[in-house]
């Protein structure tokens, strides 16, 4: 009897410490610890750069990070996808569980603003004075990075959203001189490179439609009725975004069928099989590295690159940035970071690996060919625009909005509704 | 004291189980109700209590609308294919086929692979490319001169394809359900059948299916609540894109990228509820088998 009720106790003990067991290792994700050598500390730097390229330029700058800095040890703690969005969704969770990485990647922009208003950050004006970062970000950056005077990210590079990816061999069949300069010419060369039976226009999944239709937006719109949009009570119900959202439905009807994400609709381009593709200047490294990451196709004779229709002479941007969010456990180390993320060494040992250019302006020109010489050209010449599918223009709630209006626009083709749904989008989000 | 010793032991040993499941299973769902019923629309508001409102006003979205119906043909393809696939197999298993160890195992893999896996696998064997661009499927389509498909990007049977994955991997562990069930049929009864002058389908029709009721209504339910909260194999297949949105992928977003808890828990509750739909009565009519018996 006595030893039944011993195995009993002994058992139920047990799984009493299985459950407990459970809970404290769930997750079960880099919840680092410092070292055991207690001399190192860890800077745990969560970032979704785990591609070809990105990952190498999070290395170069891990390098110098190490180098400049004896005492930390850098923690990747990086996860893979896409644009951020299952590190977001693990993000999302440890800050809510009062963890937080030391500091973690975010599109600088309305897309901190959740975070923000959680108040998970801390302002980094200190830092900016410290460095005197305000000097060497562009103006324009700093204000369309500012909330209520205040920054809470170091971007450290710069993408374009707008630019239009074509193959010139196509484009001389199809009997086309020169990349389309408006929204109304791209529809016309869309309709010749049909008649010549190739894919007129190469599109991925969903996400990647919300991508056009903001180069859309802009082209038709003009730079500042664009830029208006994303202020209070800006009115997205006008018959100039209905006539921007017309044209936008016609482009969508030459789309070729929809590739599982950019990177096969960006090869239909190389290819020869579509002409067009709207894409961000990461299209750029897939097209010209080397096999094993990117496609080895030749610059300008393979492939070539524009603004996007409308929309010469803005740089619809994007950047990734770094923070530091309250609480950090080693928020020294993530200064650190941050120092090394703002300076020009750091971001010019990223961004030709990344295939971007930096935000800072003293950047080493030499360092940028190719395609990044016209970026870097244009971005110091140009109206800045913000991004909507990559979180500058707007925070997570109206993208997942709009989002939402654009998938359901691409099952229905009903430009009302997709209006309203943009128009309920900025009502319900717009501060 | 005599007694305690007999009853005590016994509750000890469940005793943290029924703890982790009320905490952990009734007290999130609790929780979840009471969130569903706040106007708590994002991370940092308190949260009102404001009744059924959220419950309804889904109903305004269309694409709450979309998700539901996609459920409905993923549920009705998944659940069928899977129940008539099972069962054939189980019936040729039963006929008696050469190795059919073998070919158990076979059948039953799937089942030890995860809906993700299956779903990435079968993202590639579903590409929508055609022509000189066919991978997987439409490849081997290609081949043998069958017309080529969108597959799950299908604007109208994309929910269709969708369940074609799910039914590979499900219809082996129906197959070992009515297997059982089969095997459970007494051979006396057949041979009384076949004494009475019935052929093999009469036996089939009036004496197996009849007996393989429960069989196929416990199928039912396992296959219909999986099929309810599907999310992993929409997931590694198509992502989070609107063309095969369901309820959970729509969950997900909801508190993910719209950061709006409230949603979320009021969609969660009604993938709750559907799923009960199913389930209660299931529990209800084996607790009374149990009794009877």
């Amino acid at each position: 009897m006595r030893r039944r009720w011993l195995a009993a106790v002994a058992i139920t003990m047990a799984s009493v410490l299985g459950l407990s067991g459970c809970g404290g290792s769930g997750g079960g994700t880099a919840s680092p610890q410092a070292t055991g050598g207690g001399e190192k500390k860890q800077v745990e730097v969560f970032s979704w750069w785990t591609g070809p390229g990105e990952a190498d330029g999070l290395k170069a700058m891990r390098a110098i990070f190490e180098k400049e800095n004896p005492n930390y040890t850098f923690f990747d703690a990086a996860v893979a996808g896409g644009s951020g969005d299952k590190a977001k969704a693990l993000l999302q969770s440890k800050l809510q569980a009062d963890t937080p990485p030391d500091t973690f990647q975010g599109h600088a922009g309305a897309e901190l603003q959740g975070y923000i208003k959680a108040g998970d950050l801390e302002d980094l004006n200190a830092l900016y004075d410290e460095l005197k970062l305000k000097d060497v970000f562009p103006s324009q950056l700093i204000d369309q990075i500012s909330v209520d005077g205040k920054i809470y990210s170091v971007p450290v590079n710069i993408h374009r959203s707008n630019v239009l990816w074509f193959n010139p061999k196509v484009l001389k069949d199809a009997g086309i001189a020169a990349a389309p300069k408006s929204v109304d010419e791209f529809i016309a060369d869309l309709g010749k490179v049909k008649a010549k039976g190739k894919i007129p226009l190469s599109i991925g999944s969903e996400w990647t439609v919300v991508h056009l239709m903001e180069s859309v937006l802009l082209g038709s719109l003009g730079t500042d009725a664009y830029n208006a949009l994303f202020k209070p009570g800006a009115n997205w119900g006008s018959p100039e975004v209905k006539k921007a959202l017309e044209s936008f439905k016609t482009i969508m009807t030459y789309a070729g069928d929809p590739q599982d994400d950019w990177q096969p609709a960006a090869k239909q381009v190389a290819d020869g099989e579509a002409a067009f593709n709207i894409m961000g200047d990461w299209a750029y490294g897939y097209f010209h590295n080397p096999p094993d990451g990117g496609l080895g196709k030749k610059s300008k004779e393979d492939f070539d690159w524009a603004p996007s229709p409308g929309t010469e002479g803005t740089y619809l941007w994007l950047s990734d940035s770094f923070t530091l969010p309250k609480g950090a456990k080693n928020r020294d180390g993530a200064l650190a970071w941050l120092k090394v993320a703002a300076s020009k060494e750091g971001q010019d040992a990223f961004n030709p690996k990344k295939g971007s250019i930096p935000a800072r302006k003293d950047a080493d020109q030499s360092l940028y060919t190719d395609y990044l010489a016209d970026a870097l050209k244009d971005w110091s010449s140009n109206k800045l625009a913000g991004s909507i599918q990559h979180g500058v223009s707007v925070n997570q709630p109206w993208l997942a909005s709009i989002t939402e209006a654009v998938g359901l626009f691409i099952g229905s083709k009903d430009v009302t509704a997709l209006q309203k749904g943009l128009a309920d989008a900025a009502t319900a989000n717009a501060q | 004291m005599r007694r305690a010793r007999t009853w005590l032991p016994g509750l000890l040993l469940v005793t943290p189980s029924i703890v982790a499941i009320g905490v952990f299973v009734y007290g999130m769902l609790g929780w979840n109700f009471r969130l569903a019923m706040t106007d708590k629309h994002d991370e940092v508001s308190e949260g009102k209590f404001v009744g059924l409102k959220n419950f309804v006003d889904i109903w305004d979205l269309p694409r709450w609308h979309l998700s539901v119906q996609h459920t409905i043909m993923f549920t009705l393809v998944f659940v069928l294919g899977a129940l008539v696939l099972g069962w054939f197999l189980a019936f040729l298993m039963e006929k008696g086929v050469r190795g059919e160890g073998t070919f158990r195992a076979i059948y039953l893999f799937p089942m030890a692979i995860s809906f993700v896996a299956t779903g990435i696998v079968w993202r590639w064997l579903m590409n929508s490319g055609m022509e000189q661009r066919a991978v997987g499927l439409n490849r081997l389509f290609d081949w043998i001169g069958l017309p080529q498909w969108q597959w799950f990007r299908d604007p109208d049977w994309g929910m269709a394809a969708m369940a074609l994955p799910a039914v590979w991997q499900m219809s082996g562990y129906v197959m070992a359900l009515f297997l059982a069930g089969f095997r459970g049929v007494p051979e006396e009864l057949r041979e009384a059948a076949r004494v009475d002058g019935c052929n093999e389908w009469g036996v089939y029709r009036y004496v197996v299916l009849p007996m393989l009721r429960p069989v196929t209504l416990s199928a039912l339910i396992i296959l219909g609540h999986i099929s309810l909260k599907v999310f992993d194999l929409i997931v590694a297949v198509s992502g989070k894109q609107i063309i095969t949105d369901v309820p959970a992928v729509f969950m997900w977003v909801a508190v993910f990228d719209s950061h709006d808890p409230a949603k979320g828990a009021t969609i969660a509750s009604y993938i709750v509820l559907s799923v009960a739909i199913f389930v209660i009565p299931y529990l209800i009519w084996s607790v009374r088998k149990e009794r009877r018996s």
